[in-house]
C-alpha cells in the first residue's frame, strides 16, 4: 500500500464517458480515490451507492470522490446508470490494473484492486489511506469523514 | 454541516419508531425499498423485546425508497407507522402513489394531511437524521441490525 506522505503516482485514465482524466487535473484540490474490485458486484454497488448518498457532504469538505476499477469505460457507464450515481469512475483497463498496482492496491491472485481509499491532498501527496481486510468488506462512509476531520 | 464521523448509534428516544414493550431489543436500520429488508422484516417480528425501526433509504439503489420512507413517516404522524411499513414490505409490487393512497384509505387516515406530511421538510429531515446516525455507526448495507449499540447482523457478501 502506498505510504502517507509519498507523491501520489500520476495517471491518465478514461472516465465513464471515455474522456481522459489525470490525477494532475485535481492539483490544488483534494481527491479521494476509491479503488474497488469491479462494476456490478453486490458489494461494489452498495459501496458506491452509500457514498453517493453522502457525496454532497464529502464535497462540502472540499473533496472530490473518484472511483477506479479494472473495468472498461463502457462498463463504468452502464454501472453508473444502473446505480443512478454521478461519481466519476475511471477505467484502469489497459494495462490492466496498472494504476492499482502503482498504489499497492492490486490483488494479483484475484485480478482486481482491493477495496482501498487514498486521499490525495492539494499538492498531489498521499494524505491518508485505508485498505479493507478483504474485498467483501468496504469502509463505511463514516471512515471517510473521520479522515477528513 | 452535519458531523458524519464515527459514533455509536444514538439511544432510543421518544420519537423513535418502537414496536413492542420493554427496554431491551433490536434496532434495525432498514430501507423500505430493499428486498433483503423485506425478507428480514417478518423474522424480526418474532424476536423478543422491542423492535426499533430507523430509516436508511439508499435512493441510488432503490429509487422509490425516499417516497416510501416519507409515506411511512407521514403515516406515523397519524399513528400508523408500522402498519404502513408492514404493508410496504408485504406487497412490494404495489408501491406507487395510488397504492399508497389505497393504504391510507384502508388505515382510515386523513389523506390530505398524509399528502402534506410526506412532502414536508420536517419529514425529510426526520428521515435524514436517522440515515445520518446509521452512516456514523458504519452501516454499509441493509438491513443492519443492532443489539444495544453493537452491530449484530449484516448481510454477508463475497465482493
Amino acid at each position: 500500500m502506498i505510504a502517507v506522505g509519498e507523491q501520489a503516482p500520476d495517471f491518465s485514465l478514461r472516465d465513464q464517458d471515455g474522456e481522459k482524466v489525470s490525477l494532475s487535473d485535481y492539483r490544488g484540490r483534494k481527491v479521494m480515490l476509491v479503488f474497488y474490485p469491479g462494476d456490478f458486484s453486490p458489494v461494489c454497488g452498495d459501496q458506491l451507492s452509500i457514498y453517493q448518498e453522502v457525496k454532497p457532504e464529502i464535497e462540502e469538505k472540499g473533496v472530490e470522490l473518484v472511483g477506479i476499477s479494472v473495468d472498461s469505460f463502457f462498463a463504468h457507464k452502464a454501472f453508473q446508470e444502473k446505480l443512478g450515481i454521478d461519481t466519476t469512475l475511471l477505467s484502469d483497463f489497459e494495462p490492466k490494473g496498472e494504476v492499482a498496482r502503482a498504489y499497492g492496491s492490486y490483488v494479483e491472485k484475484m485480478g482486481f484492486a482491493n477495496r482501498t481509499l487514498v486521499l490525495v491532498d492539494e499538492d498531489g501527496k498521499v494524505a491518508w489511506t485505508y485498505e479493507s481486510p478483504n474485498p467483501g468488506e468496504f469502509p463505511g462512509a463514516n471512515v471517510i469523514f473521520d479522515a477528513l476531520k | 454541516m452535519a458531523d458524519l464521523g464515527s459514533a455509536p448509534i444514538p439511544p432510543v428516544g421518544p420519537d423513535d419508531h418502537v414496536r413492542g414493550e420493554g427496554e431491551e431489543g433490536l434496532v434495525v436500520y432498514a430501507d423500505l425499498g430493499c428486498p433483503h429488508c423485506a425478507g428480514a422484516w417478518r423474522r424480526l417480528q418474532e424476536e423478543p423485546g422491542r423492535l426499533v425501526f430507523r430509516h436508511f433509504p439508499v435512493a441510488s439503489k432503490h429509487p422509490r425508497s425516499p417516497a416510501l420512507h416519507a409515506a411511512a413517516e407521514a403515516a406515523g404522524r397519524q399513528g400508523c407507522f408500522f402498519e404502513m411499513a408492514d404493508s410496504l414490505y408485504a406487497d412490494r409490487g404495489r408501491v406507487d402513489d395510488p397504492h399508497l393512497w389505497q393504504r391510507v384509505e384502508r388505515f382510515g387516515l386523513d389523506l390530505e394531511r398524509f399528502e402534506a406530511d410526506r412532502r414536508s421538510a420536517e419529514v425529510e429531515a426526520r428521515i435524514r437524521r436517522d440515515f445520518q446516525t446509521g452512516i456514523r455507526a458504519g452501516v454499509t448495507g441493509t438491513p443492519a441490525i443492532f443489539d444495544a449499540c453493537t452491530l449484530v447482523e449484516v448481510r454477508e457478501r463475497e465482493f
